[in-house]
């Protein structure tokens, strides 16, 4: 930890790294990426309670650590509710003069079943209870830890080993849950979508959701090579990718008001996106047209909120 | 890169538990070599680089080095050889090669 | 100066916490732990504890919103039964694991299905190996002293253990007994300030809950156990301090009358003062009875069992639970294994009753006594027997 920065133009990055190397995700993980850019944007004083999956496995064989900070792990379904008393119980010990005085910023990290599958319920208490706390949500679309299974941020169309495409099947056949729009639904402070292929976005919206007062949380695209089945170094292009079809649209709802971050005039096709992905490898015209559609549909409902909010 | 060992296997017993299982050392899973796993490895080349540090930025394993002279190495010790940081190059200055070819 | 009130054992608890000062509350409502939480938010409400109150969505949430505010180094409490235990059943083994001393009182309930709101110990049961120090209150008096004794001993740094107070659903949580409460500062000198050792703070980072490869686990859980039964020694310690303190004196295993005594019953919570009251009617028989309450139920204390039965030639076992398929009711089958390579032993006889709510009245502990004794002369045990139940329970040998 030398606190020094790198210059991206008006970005400053730190070189610290709060992730250390030796960790053990798979070659070319965007999730990995996406971690260790939210934790630079983090910084020091932090408390992080990790969900089961790939970032706890990939982090932690006992009897060594990649964590910097401070950083427990219980459960898969219980990560709401244990930053919830995380929250509580350093506010109560400085309230009671325990503990001095200070800012620590109590963050959730989670993958997308770990969230929007069994976390959910433990995630929507703390939402409601409004404890102050960063939710940072890794989507890599399936519980790829356990090996690539369905979890109801699957997109529509892939192929998992839980929901295969075959004879009979596309594979996944319901639209991906919207999370992020879930977490609006509980009238919190602070909900954005990120994604590492857009790093300075990424840091400045964890930064963001880090020091806004209350429940904040950031949905992170997570592009997976195992389980998407592309090479190893095409991470940041396909994140791009998701981006640009609107795929993976990024935008904040800030107290309820949303804000596209990047707006294309016109999405790139869908067909971009899928193609370089074996996942999503069997799919025939007819189903390309009819994702083409959701996600115009999807787009343009988005784009209207953020017209609602339009000076 | 010096040999960094861990204390696992046969010398690891019950007793060196940490009451609860905590680790007490921060960091210390950096003394895991994950540059074994890999099966192509980046070559910088200095030439072409103009130290915009793209290859850093977006390495997942925190194994592109800052040097004081503000080019970038690879450090081999835990370099996956995932191939990002010679596809993000802009100025092409990143070459992956076999890792059996010397 | 202390004083003497009436209270439930659900208020006593919450007073107990009070007194402890907790930091951290965490709790879901189920009947019939219900008064505890909402005596303690009443509390929190009210100014007169100063703590913070998460009201959960699940127990699931309760337990882990305890474990995430003791990793920060809050004396923590909660509040379950039954199904809310159940439903916490993962989240418990994981407190023991992770040696976060969480205090957790249980009113003890009957386990779905059918539903039950009412008491036995099945919920204690389902829980008997996740790890937890856990001791059963005979009354009201016992649930305010055993909690308060509870964060004494669990946050000790030679154990740092969560603790399980048993006490029986309605059977005490909503019957008003009276029960002397202390003053402030002798709680203050039982209980020192709770320092967790290994508190989550950025000035030190440290790493609760890695996960542990086949290379580790083995040596992480044997050294779980030793500790937790190396635990026993401060139990007894604690139990001593709370005595020298409050003038009054707890055991693991609690010995009524057993002096020469051939037939022994053993009962568990607060049953066991409904079977004095019978071994009180039988000795004035002149019957050769004794009871014994097993107040410490883990770690299990061998010795002062085997000790506390040694000259008796019956030992009546009595559980509030089935064990399905098994060889009688958990704490029978526990002590016969308790029993089994000592030379000196009675024979132990396996009854079960008192479930899902159904009481058991003094004379029926003295129908318990006399058919156990019947039993052991006849030489005709089964794996367990039953009482109360309206028709002949037959098919219960394999």
């Amino acid at each position: 930890m030398d606190g020094k920065f790198i210059k991206f133009g008006k970005n400053l990055v730190t070189t610290d790294e709060f992730v250390a190397e030796g960790h053990s995700f798979c070659v070319g993980c965007g999730e990995a990426l996406a971690l260790r850019l939210a934790c630079k944007a983090l910084g020091k004083d932090v408390i992080i309670a990790n969900a089961t999956g790939c970032i706890e496995i990939c982090t932690s064989p006992l009897p060594v650590t990649s964590w910097r900070v401070p950083w427990i792990h219980t459960l898969f379904e219980n990560t709401g509710a244990e930053i919830s008393g995380i929250e509580a119980g350093l506010k109560i010990l400085m309230k009671k003069g325990k503990m001095p005085e200070r800012d620590i910023k109590c963050v959730a990290v989670a993958g997308d079943g770990g969230t929007s599958d069994i976390g959910m319920q433990a995630l929507s208490g703390a939402f409601e209870r409004k404890h102050d706390f960063l939710y940072l949500c890794f989507d890599n679309e399936a519980y790829m830890n356990t090996g690539i299974q369905r979890s109801s941020a699957t997109p529509y169309g892939a192929s998992t080993t839980t929901a295969p495409a075959g004879k009979l099947s596309i594979g996944q056949t319901t639209w991906k849950k919207n999370m992020a729009e879930i977490a609006v639904a509980h009238d919190i402070p602070y909900v954005a979508t990120a994604c590492p292929s857009y790093p300075f976005d990424l840091i400045n919206k964890v930064k963001k959701g880090g020091e806004v007062k209350g429940p904040a949380y950031v949905h992170i695209f997570s592009p997976c090579p195992t389980g998407w089945r592309y090479p190893t170094d095409l991470a940041i292009e396909i994140g791009r990718l998701a981006v640009e079809t609107g795929i993976f649209p990024l935008y904040e709802v800030e107290n309820g008001r949303y804000k596209l971050n990047i707006d294309r005039p016109k999405l790139r096709p869908v067909e971009e996106y899928l193609k370089p992905q074996g996942r999503f490898r069997h799919l025939l015209d007819g189903e390309i047209a009819k994702i083409q559609e959701h996600v115009n549909e999807e787009y343009a409902k988005l784009k209207a909120k953020v017209a609602c909010f339009a000076a | 890169m010096t040999e960094k060992r861990l204390k696992t296997g046969p010398d690891f017993i019950w007793r060196d538990m940490e009451v609860g299982n905590i680790v007490t050392e921060a960091g210390s899973a950096a003394l895991r070599r994950t540059g074994d796993w890999r099966s192509q490895r980046p070559i910088i080349d200095k030439e072409r680089c103009n130290k915009c540090g793209l290859c850093w930025l977006y390495c997942p394993d925190v194994a592109i080095k800052l040097l004081e002279d503000g080019y970038y190495e690879t450090d081999l010790f835990y370099c996956k050889g995932c191939g990002i940081c010679a596809k993000v190059c802009t100025r092409e200055a990143i070459t992956m090669i076999e890792e059996e070819e010397e | 100066m202390s004083k003497r009130v009436g209270l439930e054992a659900s208020f006593a608890a919450a007073e107990a916490a009070r007194m402890a000062d907790v930091d951290v509350i965490a709790a879901y409502p189920i009947t019939p732990q219900t008064h505890i939480p909402e005596r303690l938010a009443e509390m929190v409400a009210d100014g007169e504890l100063n703590a913070a109150y998460i009201p959960v969505e699940s127990e699931h949430s309760a337990l882990s919103a305890c474990l995430g505010a003791a990793a920060v180094g809050a004396r923590t409490f909660t509040a379950t039964a039954g199904q809310g235990l159940e439903l916490m059943h993962e989240v418990v083994y994981v407190a023991s694991s992770m040696r976060y001393p969480i205090v957790m009182t249980i009113c003890n309930r009957a386990l779905s299905a059918p539903l039950s709101v009412w008491g036995d110990h099945s919920d204690a049961m389902a829980v008997r190996d996740a790890g937890w120090i856990q001791v059963f209150c005979q009354n009201n008096q016992d649930a305010f002293d055993m909690t308060l004794w509870a964060f004494r001993v669990g946050e000790d740094p030679r154990v740092l253990f969560p603790v399980m107070v048993h006490f029986d659903g309605f059977h005490l949580s909503h019957v008003t007994e009276p029960v002397i409460l202390p003053e402030q500062k002798e709680v203050d000198r039982f209980l020192p300030r709770f320092q967790y050792p290994f508190a989550l703070t950025p000035d030190k980072p440290m790493t609760h809950g890695a996960f542990g490869p086949p290379d580790i686990y083995s040596e992480a859980k044997i050294a779980q156990e030793v500790a937790f039964r190396k635990s026993k020694d401060v139990i007894i310690q604690g139990f001593k301090e709370f005595g020298d303190i409050f003038g009054r004196y707890y055991h693991p295993v609690e010995p009524y009358r057993t002096e020469g005594a051939k037939v022994l019953l053993l009962t568990m919570g607060s049953f066991s003062e409904t079977a004095k009251i019978a071994i009180d009617t039988k000795k004035n028989k002149g019957e050769s009875v004794g009871l014994i309450n097993l107040r410490l139920w883990r770690p299990f204390p061998f010795e002062e069992l085997c000790q506390a039965v040694k000259d008796a030639e019956t030992l009546i076992v009595f559980d509030r639970c089935i064990s399905f398929g098994g060889p009688g009711g958990p704490v029978s089958s526990e002590i016969r294994s308790a029993l089994y390579n000592e030379k000196e032993r009675p024979r132990v006889v396996s009854f079960i009753g008192g479930l899902g709510g159904r009481d058991m009245a003094v004379k029926d502990f003295e129908y318990v006594i006399d058919q156990g004794r019947e039993i052991v002369e006849k030489g005709s045990e089964e794996l367990f027997e039953t009482v109360g139940i309206r028709g002949e329970v037959t098919g219960i040998r394999g």
